[in-house]
């Protein structure tokens, strides 16, 4: 486990989050403090919020920011487009990864990689290094090459949708790296691929924010920190422990808690 | 034999800032006859171009039946214009300088014009692969690479040089596909031609190069009508590209074009268009009327393939067509057509199967942005005599925004019971969730809205030339800026 130095700054620091979807609140006050070597994993039972968070901070326009803030970076981030954060490094993996028809995998990914180098001031890739480098990266998660000359996500399987996204998150290689529920629907095999391709991407420069309703994908990938989600709120945080209780005991004891301690 | 190549010539950023990059005029002297239309006017044209006699008797024939038409221009088509004033129209107009021996005539404010239309007129070492004829308003300009194609015993010129120089085969095969009275503006081309493209590919020859003739109307109220002829002798094969531009203007102007295929036995036609005439601003003021016929006849074991990406004009009116004469011929329609602000299309295409095993294949893709309206309208018509006879129909479109229209109007007429039809139909639109995926991915709403595009598009582009699709990427580009973001 990655230790902390004291007195680095956060990587992501969220106060008081608040955000609705329509008329609805669902989001009701997040704290937060993400530092960069860490895998914080979110858990909570369905409707607590925990998509929506990650959804929140990778700015998708479903959701409406009603207070708080997150600085990411230092950099508060919730007037910025999705492309901005996009391009400064924050990479979400789509719980429902969309399908965009003839466009190729290959191209959509080199489009993503010249925005973030021409957002950093540098040059676009050239398309024989780009090439190389993609090489690389599909032999590094293990996902079928011919994937990547397909049309994005067109016809492609639950898991290969999900090993897609772990491959573009190899190649854009992001500072804070959302997983939506990337374990959902996913086969012991596929995900044992998944985890082990996001623990071969953590290092000591970036950090992961891990949403998932199952205790599951952490026998696979372990986090520093486990946080319960309930109604909008961070109720419980604590070790890699606590992702065991819930195993055990259900999300009825957090609720069960929560309402006894009202 | 070379392998065919094609010129590079990809528009720079720079360059896909303007609105409509290609909205600039040339400053040349024309040539003009008065404005209207009238006999003497046909006269006029015919014998500015010195034509024989039964050329002027044919335009004539035509002229007179146009005027039976009593300018009942067809209304069927699903868009909207004021009436035409067809004399109001000045139906010739060719730069002063006529018939150009070589390059080194040519006026060089001509050739700088090309330049800036991205086409190297010049025989120069990246022109390789390509053989341009330019046709500015109604004459053709020049023809590049004669040398290398009269080697293959390859024809392609002027149809005025062609009525000059072998007018045996203009004769035999002028409306042979196309008659003079086929449709109102068919006929008004018939009457009233000035120039276009001839291409005559001997028995046994593969066209070593692609055949390209670029387009362009420069002097204000004057009307382009050109005439192409393709003729594809047995076992001949020809890839061949038009493209088309024209300056921004205020007032609409009309683009009434023929263009006839002969596709004899055994050989093949791949004809590719870039159409991109002014479309008009983004109110729907000025932008040119395409009303244009475009038809190959298709002999036993031929093959004609129309690939269009139609970007331009404020109304594109037209139907590129095959008539599947031959047992085992086999036509092929791929089409774009992308209409944005307040442009209108109504295209498609028809198959005429009347031989045996013809085949015919039609994907036809329409994007409909702003306020533009797209139809896609076509025949599949299978004849008594055309057993087995078999097409495959997909029409797509696409909506970005909800203030556009997509309609698809196909016609199937089957009267030979072995005939097997498909038909796939879709209709989607750019939809949120694709644009925050793509966004998320670090691409701003336009970009990820011309990926999409360019993603429906993809099995179109395909079908063209490699820079031909290139290009074609970049025209949807600009065609389709200030419709998303």
């Amino acid at each position: 486990m990655t230790t902390v130095a004291k007195g680095a700054k956060p990587l992501l620091a969220i106060k008081g989050l608040t955000a609705t979807a329509g008329d609805l609140e669902i989001l009701k006050g997040i704290d937060l403090e993400v530092y960069k070597g860490e895998v914080h994993a979110i858990m909570g039972p369905n409707g607590s919020g925990k998509s929506t968070l990650a959804n929140v901070l990778a700015g998708r326009p479903d959701y409406t920011v009603t207070g708080g803030e997150v600085l990411f970076e230092g950099h508060d981030i919730l007037q910025l487009d999705p492309e901005i954060r996009a391009r400064m490094g924050v990479f979400l993996a789509f719980q429902y990864p969309l399908e965009l028809p003839g466009v190729r995998a290959w191209q959509f990914l080199k489009a993503g990689v010249d925005a973030k180098r021409i957002h950093n001031g540098e040059e676009e890739m050239s398309a024989r290094e780009f090439d190389q480098m993609l090489k690389a990266k599909v032999d590094q998660v293990q996902i079928d090459p011919d994937l990547v000359k397909r049309a994005v996500n067109e016809g492609f399987s639950g898991g290969e949708k999900k090993r897609n996204e772990i491959l573009q998150m190899a190649v854009l290689e992001p500072k804070l790296a959302l997983l939506d529920e990337t374990d959902s629907g996913l086969d012991i095999d596929a995900l044992r691929i998944v985890s082990d391709g996001v623990n071969l991407l953590r290092s000591s420069e970036n950090a992961v924010i891990l949403v998932t309703h199952y205790q599951r994908i952490l026998n696979y990938i372990t986090p520093n920190h486990v946080h319960v989600l309930y109604d909008g709120r961070i109720v419980q945080s604590g070790g890699p422990e606590l992702a065991h209780e819930l195993e055990e005991k259900g999300y009825d004891w957090i609720k069960d808690a929560v309402e006894t301690d009202v | 034999m070379t392998t065919p190549k094609v010129i590079s010539r990809t528009a720079t950023s720079s360059e896909l800032d303007a609105d409509y990059k290609w909205g600039f005029t040339i400053d040349i002297e024309s040539d003009l006859a008065p404005k209207g239309l009238s006999e003497d006017i046909v006269r006029l044209i015919s014998a500015k171009k010195e034509e024989p006699e039964w050329l002027l008797e044919w335009r004539i024939k035509a002229f007179r039946h146009w005027v039976k038409l009593k300018q009942q221009a067809p209304t069927w088509a699903n868009v909207e214009h004021p009436p035409i004033d067809y004399q109001d129209i000045y139906y010739y107009a060719a730069p002063k300088s006529d018939g150009p021996k070589s390059l080194d005539e040519v006026d060089p404010e001509i050739l700088a014009a090309f330049d800036k239309l991205g086409i190297p007129l010049q025989e120069r070492e990246s022109l390789a692969g390509v053989a341009v004829d330019a046709v500015l308003d109604s004459a053709s300009v020049a023809t590049t690479y004669k040398e290398t194609l009269e080697k293959h015993g390859v024809i392609f010129c002027p149809i005025s040089e062609a009525v000059r120089d072998h007018p045996d085969l203009v004769q035999k095969y002028l409306g042979s596909v196309v008659p003079y009275g086929d449709n109102f503006y068919a006929t008004l081309n018939s009457a009233v031609f000035s120039d276009g493209s001839f291409v005559y590919i001997p028995k046994g020859v593969r066209c070593p190069i692609e055949l390209m003739t670029y387009f362009r109307i420069n002097q204000a109220d004057s009307g382009q009508f050109e005439r192409t002829l393709i003729i594809a002798e047995e076992g001949a094969y020809v890839s061949y590209l038009e493209g088309c531009t024209a300056p921004a203007r205020k007032t609409h102007q009309l683009h009434a074009a023929v263009v006839e295929l002969v596709a004899l036995d055994d050989s093949e036609i791949k004809y590719s268009t870039l159409q991109n005439w002014f479309p008009g601003d983004k109110d729907g003021n000025g932008g040119v009327y395409n009303f244009v016929t475009k038809r190959g006849i298709a002999r036993k074991n031929s093959k004609i393939s129309w690939t269009q990406v139609e970007t331009g004009s404020a109304i594109t009116w037209k139907y590129p067509s095959v008539v599947l004469d031959g047992e085992n011929s086999v036509g092929e329609f791929y089409s774009v057509a992308l209409v944005n602000n307040h442009q209108q299309a109504d295209t498609g295409t028809k198959m005429i199967h009347k031989g045996k095993n013809s085949r015919s294949t039609i994907v036809a893709k329409g994007i409909s942005a702003g306020e533009g309206n797209a139809t896609y309208r076509g025949l599949v018509k299978v004849l008594p005599s055309a057993d087995g006879a078999k097409n495959f129909t997909q029409c797509d479109s696409l909506l970005v925004g909800d203030k556009c229209g997509a309609h698809t109007v196909p016609y199937i007429e089957v009267k030979n019971p072995t005939a097997q039809m498909e038909h796939e139909a879709s209709t989607s639109k750019v939809s949120d969730d694709q644009l925050f995926y793509c966004q998320q991915r670090g691409m701003s709403v336009e970009d990820a809205h011309f990926m999409i595009i360019n993603g429906f598009c993809r099995g179109i582009f395909q079908e063209l030339p490699f820079e031909f699709a290139m290009e074609a990427s970049q025209l949807l580009k600009v065609s389709l800026e200030g419709a998303v973001g």
